[in-house]
């Protein structure tokens, strides 16, 4: 591989921090693991920084209304391959190739700044934890595999990254492994990740069967080339990646992983289980979204899983008393959000929003993570209150997070937000719903949000007993960052944003109907697209509202309203009792199946009854023949004898002559 | 020259002689139980093997059979010092020669 954007660098240098952090990170000093964990992903970032400088120097217009893109000495997409091949197998070629374009770039940057700043958020957090380097290992391999999924020019490499962050993801959230909640929340991440997984396999073989490569340029040329290539085996393919999808970024009905995820330390609910890993599906859907466009059918099912995961979940979070569960089912709604931005062919909104909501919830994580690391390890939310006195930074930086995923403008999540209902509205035939259960979202998100904040930060303090104290500078100074991002990264919409994706994202088929996001806001015409804005707010306004009734003005009434409508109460505090229903229906059949057949009579029977019918054979010959081992002398050479009289009798006695004198007299017996 | 060659004891009277006491000694090792007549039995094995050998060298005029019948003597004379030497050893440590109470390598 070679070019002047060393994309290769990007995974290999936080991979040499795994490994060293990894291999000698407990016998090296902590100040050394602390400088590795910082220096590999800053250079990681480094580099992807150099490419976005590059990109931007050599490519992008000045502006966007100056023309044309001037398309200098590097051309998007950019390719770096592996110089020798990696499969080479009769007609399916695949090669170890990374790809730089508008899109991974955008990911990159996400994903590398973000954990930057997460790396460093840590080193305060775990500052204290004994398993300090195996923290920072763990970390950089997420980073490795992350990076390696955003890069991959074809399938298979990304699958490579989309395995490993599992696997990273796994280890980070069972990382205090002596709490056996820990271990089991990692256990179950991981088990319900391979049902999603098995989609994406299916997926890639269906690929390799029907259009003999798996690289998505390549894919994208072949369905442009034919343009029969409408719904069928593409919508299997389709829906089959939208099942890997919907495991990795915890979509119904495979999101019953990401709630107990939250047993991790909480820099890894944010990094990973809100910013970028649970994002990889709406990226891979961006990504092979030539697929989608030509499945109608696919993008419907898109787009109504996501707006169904986005409400139930926000229904869920009501009600939670946890402050990490309602983030993390605020994660679920908002990434809901996404798949139906991603379902109505908004893609540019859907990685907008997913911009966007890895700044402001990995905000809200890290300061919710300040939250706990000031309480020492409080988590229930019904034991907080008046806090903002107590962490002024913390409360200041939570307020812009609440701010911005609520959909206040000016903070990045209106922009994102309101592109996706924007996208949804003008959607055909069922546009209309989607954008209500859109807003609908965005009320109970205010809502839940709002309920979160005060129940934090304002009124009094419901544990007297705790000596809540803010976090260090290395928690405040990404919070801070952060919280910058959160406010003005939606800006960058105004500025074209859509644009930018649009050669990756935005053309659509025409036949399929679809409507292109390629109109920055400041050229349209602003009637309709205000009076949207305007309803979305008023929506976010109104949950803050009642919210505020609930949780300040009036603080009895959400008891009293729990107790007027006790069955609806019970339903959301207990999650739709979906875990409970899973285990009636799949794990208990299935430990049934598993104990009684599985263990009962293919482990104890087949297995067991044939090693031991085996074992008392043997011991059965050997009870015989061991009398041959008699010990005496004379015997051996009685049989030695006797085995030299019979060689001598084989060889001296014709034997073909023998068997044809018997023969002759048997058929001569017979001829009479 | 024929006539002296024709008064020649025949092949098959060495051939028989050699078998006889090759059998003899096959007998003798199975039926003896005293080390030392399984032992002799044993070179009177090999002599009856040798006996043939040089009967086919004389009949064939080659000399390899002769060669070889010099390598089992020598052979033998090793075997007898070793074995006998083995069978003093054994005597001392069970006061006993008999073979068939030579067995403590019984499983």
């Amino acid at each position: 591989m070679n070019g002047p954007l060393y994309l290769w660098l990007i995974p290999l240098i936080p991979f040499a921090g795994f490994l060293i952090n990894g291999i000698l990170g407990r016998r090296l000093p902590k100040w050394i693991v602390t400088t590795v964990a910082l220096v590999t992903p800053l250079a990681a970032f480094g580099v992807v920084f150099n490419a976005a400088a590059t990109i931007y120097v050599y490519i992008l217009p000045p502006c966007v209304p100056c023309g044309p893109p001037d398309w200098g000495i590097i051309h998007l997409p950019y390719t770096e391959t592996f110089p020798l091949p990696w499969i080479d197998i009769a007609a399916l070629h695949v090669d170890f190739s990374f790809v730089l374009d508008q899109l991974s770039l955008v990911m990159l940057l996400v994903v590398t700044g973000v954990g930057l700043l997460i790396h460093v958020y840590s080193v305060g957090y775990m500052k204290n934890d004994e398993g300090y380097a195996r923290y920072f290992s763990y970390l950089s391999l997420f980073l490795f595999f992350m990076t390696v999924l955003v890069l991959a020019g074809n399938a298979l490499v990304m699958f490579i990254g989309w395995e490993g962050v599992g696997l990273a993801s796994y280890l980070l959230i069972g990382f205090w492994f002596q709490k056996k909640s820990a271990a089991d929340a990692g256990k179950k991440a991981f088990i319900v990740n391979r049902i999603g997984d098995f989609g994406f396999l299916i997926a890639m073989f269906l690929l390799v069967a029907n259009f003999g490569t798996l690289t998505f340029t390549e894919i994208a040329t072949k369905l442009g080339q034919d343009p029969g290539w409408n719904g069928g085996v593409v919508t299997v393919i389709a829906l089959c990646l939208m099942m890997g999808a919907a495991g990795k970024s915890a979509q119904l009905p495979l999101y019953i992983w990401l709630p107990d995820a939250m047993e991790g330390p909480t820099p890894v609910s944010a990094l990973i289980h809100a910013a970028t890993m649970v994002t990889a599906g709406v990226y891979m859907v961006a990504r092979i979204h030539v697929l989608f466009d030509h499945s109608p059918f696919a993008l419907g099912v898109v787009a109504t899983v996501g707006a169904a995961t986005a409400i139930f979940a926000a229904t869920i979070a009501l009600v939670q008393n946890d402050i990490k569960r309602v983030l993390a089912y605020s994660t679920i709604s908002q990434l809901g959000y996404m798949f139906l931005g991603c379902g109505v062919a908004a893609y540019s909104a859907a990685i907008f929003h997913l911009m966007t909501h890895a700044f402001f919830k990995a905000l809200l994580f890290l300061a919710a993570g300040s939250v706990i690391h000031g309480l020492g390890g409080e988590q229930d939310l019904r034991k907080m209150g008046g806090l903002w006195k107590k962490l002024p930074v913390t409360f200041a930086v939570m307020t812009v997070g609440v701010l911005a995923i609520s959909g206040i403008p000016p903070f990045a999540g209106f922009f994102s937000k309101d592109a996706i209902l924007y996208a949804a509205f003008f959607q055909g035939t069922n546009g209309k719903i989607l954008y209500s259960v859109g807003l609908l979202t965005a009320l109970l998100t205010a809502f839940y949000m709002a309920r979160l904040w005060y129940m934090t930060f304002l009124g009094e303090p419901r544990s007297p007993q705790s000596h809540p104290h803010e976090s260090p500078w290395s928690m405040r100074g990404p919070l801070l960052i952060l919280a910058a991002l959160s406010i003005c990264g939606g800006w960058i919409w105004l500025y074209g944003f859509g644009e930018f994706l649009a050669p990756v994202l935005g053309a659509r088929v025409a036949e399929t109907g679809g409507w292109r996001l390629l109109i920055p806001y400041t050229q349209y015409s602003l009637s309709l697209e205000t009076v949207l804005s305007i309803v979305a707010v008023l929506f976010a306004l109104e949950g803050w509202l009642i919210a505020d009734k609930f949780y300040r003005r009036k603080p009895a009434r959400p008891a009293q309203l729990a107790a007027a409508l006790p069955e609806s109460y019970k339903l959301l505090a207990n999650k739709y009792f979906v875990d409970e229903f899973y285990g009636a229906t799949i794990v208990k059949p299935l430990l049934s199946f598993s104990k009684i057949f599985l263990e009962w009579v293919v482990d104890v029977g087949i297995l067991g009854g044939a090693a031991w019918l085996l074992g008392g054979m043997a011991t059965f010959a050997g009870a015989i023949l061991q009398r041959w081992q008699s010990g005496n002398l004379r015997s051996y050479a009685a049989w030695l004898a006797a085995g030299a009289a019979a060689v001598l009798l084989f060889l001296l006695v014709p034997w073909t002559t023998v068997l044809a004198y018997f023969a002759a007299i048997h058929l001569g017996m017979a001829g009479h | 020259m024929n006539v002296f060659f024709s008064q020649e004891v025949p092949l098959s009277w060495y051939l028989l002689l050699s078998a006889v006491l090759f059998s003899l000694g096959v007998v003798g090792f199975l039926i003896k139980r005293n080390l030392i007549t399984v032992f002799m039995s044993i070179e009177l094995m090999l002599n009856g093997v040798n006996l043939s050998f040089v009967t086919f060298a004389h009949q064939w005029h080659a000399v390899k059979g002769q060669i070889f019948v010099f390598f089992v003597m020598m052979v033998a004379a090793a075997e007898a010092a070793v074995g006998l030497a083995i069978i003093i050893a054994v005597f001392r440590a069970r006061a006993t020669l008999a073979v068939d109470r030579i067995d403590r390598m019984k499983l």
